[in-house]
């Protein structure tokens, strides 16, 4: 079976890689670019855990097919921090302990960076609506959301 | 917020670092059981049952073996039966060998080069199935005339024995005093019938592991699990090898809950990988996860109350019915033992029956049993309060036990704090406010037993002064950072000092399940016992150097010190540089039976708007005070209070299991399964309640669980409050609620 030549650009770095014609970006991702921060909990779009930014828009990658990503900028949670400089969301999530198991932080972290890149002010009702498409199970969402609401506030700080 | 009772001036304890094991989290690095490569991996698949209940007629493989990059397929004859033996219906639920019991049950399994190879070869492989009639609800499958799951099952507790089988798997009683009697004695009597549906733990997750068995006979299993030494025997029992073939190492766990504590894959994964001689990995699919795990039980509850007009409550009598999924449990044997626990009461008469059907076999989920239980009585409590004219905190606070009152399934109460918890919210700024104009307010109370049981510890000194503290309970929410505190706390190191590490089967002491609250507990004593132990060798190192009597020697802070002062003191660090010439390296082990876990009490308020037109329900205001005995890390205990509420809101309001009529799920996704998301919910205010266990080094009790048995009852006496409507039937979804309001008018 022949397979789909893909040459995108992810977290910063020119990435070559082959898939089949039906294979999702999220199983792209993690089989053939071995990136497996990006999770599956659901594989239907529903949970988030696959979050990533594809030109800068927030997507599940497992509703998106693999060659769909040729010639995209892409960003999965490997990419968010600066070398050893975590970015203010990923700092909000440790010190606020917005994580239990972790299984749903890498797409919290990402749908939390694509709503601050539009909204650098948002309403804690704006955070939590930016979060819906996200599940978690173990935290009741209390200090995801406000871990953003901090991060926001440090971000406008820096700025 | 905390409502603390006078305690130590600790330095560690009750602080907030950042958790050990956080920054791998937060990058992309952690590594969970779905994220391990082994070269030459190959990948399984699962072929499911698509009836409820069948007799496997046949299984015809050949196909299937002979496609593309198939390397090999087991059905049920590939395993033991192990009758009636230990984990014997474990081993029938990891796949099937005569029958299948419900849709979803694992009847045989495929490895192959990819993913896709070993679905199209398990689609390859032909069942032939004789159908049978299936039992979907308790009424059902109790009926004289419904088809029997399993040939032999008598029901226990009932005398004399029954001759024939049926799908009751026991009768359990408890009673005291005489139950007439109390309600002869009272002035007001409620009663209601409730019923509930199973729940998903929904921990976001698959099950997932990888396998590799090696020309030895061992393997090596890799998997995400609530506990790993479990994992180890249960594989080990399906298999029908000796334990000490199986080699586990825990993967990270993304969400448990309670459905991590068993096995599903594990054997299949074994032994394909011995067949193949190749390592393999499966990782369930959502839809696999919903259909094919276990749920906590669906259950049918008829409770009767009595009360005086000052709000004692003279007796309850209590008719449960709990499913147990496709094999047999006891979950109405602790919806007995939950139902009445928050109060104190002369009479009762509480009546259990477990049940089978055709649905999954339950898996315990966060104080499983005792939330539906506490929906009936804390309903029916409020009933009473209302109808006597008494306020609901102040009813609870009039039945509340303390220490030494008998608890009601049998032991005296050690000391508690649910008083406490009450007052914490009646004191409360939420309670204190008014309820929101078109809203209603709800209080319920919940109780968990919490447990001890097995836990080992091994902490190691390094040369450079710092300390690894091995233990082997998965981390599941925090609990490496509990662990580092606790051995911070002990041994005067600074917190980030220590490494916590969840050491898998072979190099830590064995250790139970994390189960009944008990990780930070019971793991956490076995890690104060071994720095202890620690502590005596480091005071004995410094006699040592300085020729005197170890009872002269203190550990202060780090630091031995000599009491008469005639030497300068020595810090750990010093101590473990030259600890190779002054007796060898410093460790210590410690392996222990926890006993004297502090049972578990919180009580809620919430406030909910209904729309009268949707039926649509909001949760307003949520605050919840839970005793904590201790909060070792303060942050993890809120998580767990909240994260039990919001698991509670979705039980209550929105998730259930729809079947069609053949028995076959119908919502088996996250989309028509529908458990809370960020835009349904208010901030859950925490109050913890710290009312400490004697019976643990720092007075800890557990935490994990109770926070989701209030919630159901909250809710409901809220939605009450806002409608005058008695919802007895969960969930209360919006056409459920407008049903009810429109029956209300007419």
């Amino acid at each position: 079976m022949s397979r789909t030549h893909v040459i995108c650009n992810i977290n910063g770095d020119d990435v070559e890689f082959l898939c089949d014609d039906g294979e999702s970006l999220l199983d792209a991702l993690r089989d053939d670019v071995g990136l497996m921060g990006v999770k599956e909990g659901c594989g239907t779009g529903d949970c988030g855990a696959c979050s990533v930014l594809m030109d800068g828009k927030l997507n599940c990658s497992c509703l998106i097919l693999a060659p769909e990503a040729n010639g995209t900028d892409l960003l999965t949670v490997e990419g968010m921090a600066d070398g050893d400089h975590l970015h203010p969301l990923q700092q909000c999530f440790l010190e606020g302990a917005a994580l239990q198991c972790g299984i749903c932080t890498p797409g919290f972290l990402i749908a939390a960076k694509a709503l601050l890149d539009q909204n650098p002010e948002p309403t804690e009702t704006e955070v939590r609506y930016a979060l819906a498409g996200n599940l978690c199970r173990c935290t009741g969402y209390d200090k995801i959301v406000r871990s953003v609401l901090e991060a926001a506030v440090q971000i406008r700080e820096t700025v | 917020m905390t409502a603390t009772e006078e305690r130590p001036d600790y330095k560690y304890v009750g602080t907030r670092p950042i958790r050990h094991d956080g920054l791998d989290k937060v990058i992309g690095k952690a590594r969970y059981a779905a994220d391990l490569v082994l070269p030459g991996m190959l990948h399984g698949h699962i072929l499911r049952s698509p009836h409820a209940h069948a007799k496997i007629v046949s299984i015809d493989t050949s196909a299937a073996e002979a496609m593309p990059g198939v390397k090999s397929v087991v059905t049920g004859a590939d395993f033991p039966d192990l009758g009636a033996a230990p984990n014997g219906d474990l081993a029938k639920n990891v796949i099937a060998r005569d029958k299948v019991l419900y849709e979803g049950h694992a009847v045989a399994a495929v490895a192959a080069g990819t993913r896709r190879e070993a679905m199209d070869a398990a689609n390859a492989i032909v069942v032939n199935y004789e159908v049978l009639g299936h039992s979907l609800t308790i009424d059902q499958t109790m009926s004289p005339d419904a088809e029997i799951l399993h040939d032999g099952l008598i029901t226990r507790g009932i005398e004399p024995a029954p001759t024939e089988a049926s799908n009751i798997v026991a009768r359990t009683c408890f009673e005291r005093g005489d139950i007439d009697q109390a309600f002869a004695e009272s002035d007001v009597i409620v009663e209601r019938e409730f019923s509930t549906t199973p729940i998903h733990q929904g921990y976001i997750e698959p099950h997932a592991c990888v396998a590799d068995t090696g020309q030895d006979g061992k393997t090596v299993v890799w998997c995400s699990s609530q506990g790993h030494f479990r994992v180890r025997s249960a594989t080990a029992d399906v298999l029908g090898w000796d334990t000490s073939r199986v080699k586990v190492i825990p993967a990270e766990i993304g969400g448990g809950f309670g459905g991590k504590t068993t096995i599903y894959l594990e054997p299949l994964a074994v032994e394909m990988s011995a067949r193949s001689g190749r390592p393999v990995k499966i990782v369930m699919t959502r839809d696999e996860v919903f259909r094919a795990t276990g749920p906590t039980p669906g259950s049918k509850l008829k409770l009767k109350v009595g009360a005086k007009n000052d709000g004692t409550i003279t007796g309850v009598k209590a008719w449960m019915a709990y499913e147990n999924g496709a094999f047999p449990g006891n979950a109405a044997m602790l919806g007995c033992m939950t139902v009445v626990s928050p109060y104190t009461m002369e009479h009762m008469y509480l009546e259990g029956f477990d049940v089978v059907l055709n649905k999954p076999v339950n898996a315990a989920y966060r104080a499983p049993s005792a939330p539906m239980a506490a929906f009936a009585m804390d309903t029916l409590l409020d009933e009473v309060a209302e109808n006597i004219g008494m306020d609901p905190i102040e009813i609870r606070l009039h039945n509340c036990p303390s220490e030494g009152d008998p608890a009601p399934y049998g032991p005296k109460w050690p000391t508690i704090g649910l008083k406490e918890c009450l007052e914490a919210i009646r004191d409360s700024d939420h309670y204190k406010s008014p309820v929101p104009e078109n809203a209603g307010r709800g209080i319920a109370s919940g109780f968990w037993f919490n447990i001890g049981e097995a836990s080992s510890a091994t902490v190691n000194l390094n040369e450079n002064g710092t300390a690894t503290v091995v233990t082997g309970s998965p981390d599941i929410g925090g609990s490496r950072a509990s662990m580092a505190l606790m051995a911070a706390e002990e041994l005067g190191l600074d917190v980030y000092s220590i490494t916590p590490v969840v050491g898998d089967t072979e190099v830590v002491g064995f250790t139970d399940v994390t189960e009944g609250s008990r990780a930070t507990f019971a793991t956490g004593m076995a890690v104060v016992e071994a720095c202890r132990d620690l502590k005596m060798q480091l005071r004995q190192r410094a006699s040592t150097a300085w020729d005197c009597d170890v009872e002269e020697v203190e550990w202060v802070d780090g630091h031995a010190v000599h009491s008469p002062g005639d030497h300068e003191a020595l810090s750990l660090a010093a101590i473990t540089a030259a600890a190779k010439r002054t007796g060898g390296p410093l460790g210590a082990t410690a392996s222990l039976n926890a006993r004297g876990a502090g049972p578990a009490f919180s009580t809620h308020v919430v406030d909910i708007a209904v729309d009268k037109e949707t039926g649509q329900t909001q949760v307003l205001r949520y605050t919840t005070a839970q005793d904590a005995g201790t909060a070792i890390h303060p942050s993890y205990v809120e998580g767990q209070m909240q994260g039990g509420v919001v698991q509670g809101i979705g039980w209550a309001l929105n998730e259930e299991y729809i079947h069609d009529a053949d028995g076959r799920m119908e919502n088996s996704s996250f989309l028509d399964y529908r458990i809370p998301v960020a835009s349904d919910l208010p901030m859950i205010e925490t109050i913890i309640v710290e009312v400490p266990n004697p019976s643990h080094p720092y007075g800890v009790r557990g935490v994990g669980e109770v926070g989701i048995v209030p919630p159901l009852a909250a809710i409901a006496n809220a939605v009450h409050d806002a409608t005058g409507l008695r919802m007895s039937d969960l969930p209360m979804s919006p056409p459920r609620i407008l049903a009810a309001l429109g029956e209300a008018v007419e």
